[in-house]
């Protein structure tokens, strides 16, 4: 079971603006680069957040470059999940590859900064525990979260020696 | 009854074996797979870890293009590391002033009906000759590289019908914002585009480059257009005739949405900070007298020898503006080599521009051209998000070569129409 704060953030949130560019040269050392995540968003937020807080954006999030960089940032710098409306196909699929778990969520937007989130990825269901809601989302395809629960693929193929079945 | 298929679910049903249609996962075998300098350094990194001790895929490709020559110690060292595994696996690393990937691989390898994966987002480039080229991460490719092979969600496709004849001074980068102007930034997310319509017909490869190179920002998988006598034609010239084969979509194929856009009535177009999609009529935008500090002509969207000879159509006839500096770069060592025999160079040269190495150039943003606060760029490239250039101070403004060269002559946003 995932918990967390959450730390809200719009539409469209881009690769650049989770792992800008100019720090291309600090790709290798991905710690460094975690310092600088989503700077460009919310200055010090690599500082500000508490090991486990959640992601909840809007539509679009982790569009544009490939870099996996960004995906893997996410998780070093503590972020347990990442909510949104909806997810760049990109993104996505390094996010999963990488063991970070995604939600898609259409009521993100009643979601406040701050609130204490409850995630169940399997029974599809996303608690806020400040508001004391409940929302149901559309669990992650079965193929998928068999590489999550191995925390992303490398591990998965390394134990396996295949591709989950679809 | 046997259904019509999509140009992609031919291109995944050719490399799994089996009759496939939109919506299924398939394990498909990949005939290109790359990565470049800024994925390429985790993807060797994560290949090793997989315990991979051979290169499966036909054909694998690395790239130093992103931050190259290296600007940096860091940098330096980790494509040394790439040139030590190039070495090592037999794989081919095509290095500084080589060009950008997309452009090298439409020029020497892209084959109608590839599969073609690139830890690089700008893969689906490819699609300006009729394969399937989309990007990935690095553990995606690093899993490419090592079994030859990997899992895919065959797409749906939207049917992008392009028709009529483009007006002059409007261009192919002007249809593709078109395009994200309709669509969105997510209008066509996990989908393929697949264009089609009297005007796709007409267009060369080139341009055709160009309108695939940006299907991704609409969040689309691939752009595919359609290969034929025009793709016979690019692949004579780039003297491998013998990889054309015609491959076009069945009439009864099933879209997931139609979308006809009559080319005839575009209007030169600018996207403005800081998405691709906030797109404007240049006609509108050049009212507001924005001005533009720095203008650059290049990149795999842009910067093959038409772009370069439709930007100098202008701005031989004009000059630059003296405040406004000029950066040119050459997608390609081939294009640079044309542009330099053609005299295209010498004439930038000779009107004040800086010309770069082939290869990314400022559109990384760590180099060559990274601008001051509050400043504002006027770029070919293809991503205007903020910072992407390496200032999150500065705004970047996109459109084609004849706006970018507009700009260059008043130093303000500017129709091209009345320059040309």
């Amino acid at each position: 079971m995932i918990r967390g704060r959450a730390w809200k953030l719009g539409d469209d949130i881009s690769t650049d603006h989770i792992a800008p560019g100019r720090y291309f040269h600090l790709r290798n050392d991905l710690e460094k680069l975690a310092e600088h995540l989503l700077e460009d968003v919310i200055e010090g937020f690599a500082q500000k957040i508490n090991k486990g807080d959640v992601i909840v954006a809007g539509k679009n999030f982790g569009l544009g470059s490939s870099r996996e960089h960004a995906a893997r940032i996410i998780k070093i710098a503590g972020i347990s999940c990442v909510i949104a409306k909806s997810f760049a196909r990109i993104f996505y699929r390094n996010a999963i590859n990488v063991g970070l778990p995604l939600v898609e969520l259409k009521e993100t937007d009643e979601i406040n900064q701050g609130d204490e989130l409850e995630v169940d990825l399997e029974r599809g269901v996303v608690r806020n525990l400040t508001m004391g809601r409940e929302y149901r989302f559309t669990p992650i395809p079965k193929f998928l979260l068999e590489i999550l629960k191995e925390d992303g693929i490398v591990n998965y193929l390394k134990k396996h020696g295949t591709f989950p079945e679809v | 009854m046997r259904m019509g298929k999509t140009l992609t679910e031919k291109i995944f049903s050719e490399h799994t074996g089996r009759e496939v249609k939109a919506g299924e996962i398939v394990l498909a075998s990949v005939d290109i797979a790359m990565a470049q300098d800024g994925t390429g350094p985790l993807m060797i990194k994560e290949f090793q870890e997989l315990g991979f001790k051979e290169v499966k895929v036909p054909k694998a490709f690395l790239f130093i293009d992103h931050a190259s020559p290296s600007p940096r110690r860091e940098l330096s060292n980790s494509q040394k590391l790439m040139r030590e595994f190039g070495k090592q696996m037999g794989v081919v690393v095509f290095d500084m002033g080589d060009g950008i990937s997309h452009q090298v691989l439409a020029e020497r390898f892209v084959r109608p009906g590839d599969l073609v994966v690139g830890a690089d987002s700008h893969t689906c480039t490819a699609g300006g000759l009729g394969a399937f080229g989309t990007g990935m991460g690095s553990t995606d490719v690093a899993i490419v590289f090592g079994l030859g092979k990997n899992w895919f969600k065959v797409p749906e496709a939207i049917r992008v019908v392009l028709e009529g004849k483009l007006p002059e001074g409007v261009y192919a980068k002007d249809v593709i914002l078109e395009i994200a102007r309709i669509l969105g930034s997510d209008g066509a997310t996990y989908k393929a585009l697949e264009f089609q319509g009297s005007c796709v017909e007409g267009m060369d490869v080139d341009d055709r480059l160009t309108i695939s190179n940006m299907a991704v920002e609409v969040g689309a998988k691939a752009g595919l257009m359609p290969s034929d006598e025009k793709t016979r034609e690019y692949l004579k010239k780039m003297g491998r005739e013998e990889d054309y084969r015609e491959l076009k979509p069945d009439p009864d194929a099933i879209y997931e949405q139609e979308i006809v856009i009559d080319v005839s009535k575009l209007e030169p177009l600018v996207a403005l900070p800081h998405y691709v999609d906030n797109v404007k009529r240049v006609s509108e935008v050049e009212k507001e007298k924005i001005k533009i500090d720095q203008v650059f002509i290049g990149t795999c969207t842009n910067g093959r020898l038409k772009d370069l000879e439709i930007a100098l159509k202008i701005l031989r006839k004009h000059g630059k503006h003296p405040d406004v500096r000029l950066i040119v770069g050459p997608a390609s060592r081939r294009v640079y080599a044309e542009a330099l025999e053609k005299g295209l160079i010498k004439e930038f040269v000779e009107l004040g521009a800086a010309i770069i190495p082939p290869g990314c150039g400022p559109c990384v943003g760590i180099h060559l051209g990274v601008m001051a606060d509050g400043e504002r760029v006027l770029s070919t490239q293809n991503r205007n998000f903020k910072g992407r250039m390496g200032n999150p101070e500065g705004e970047i403004y996109l459109g084609s070569p004849a706006v970018a060269a507009a700009a260059a002559v008043t130093g303000y946003i500017t129709d091209p129409r009345r320059l040309l």
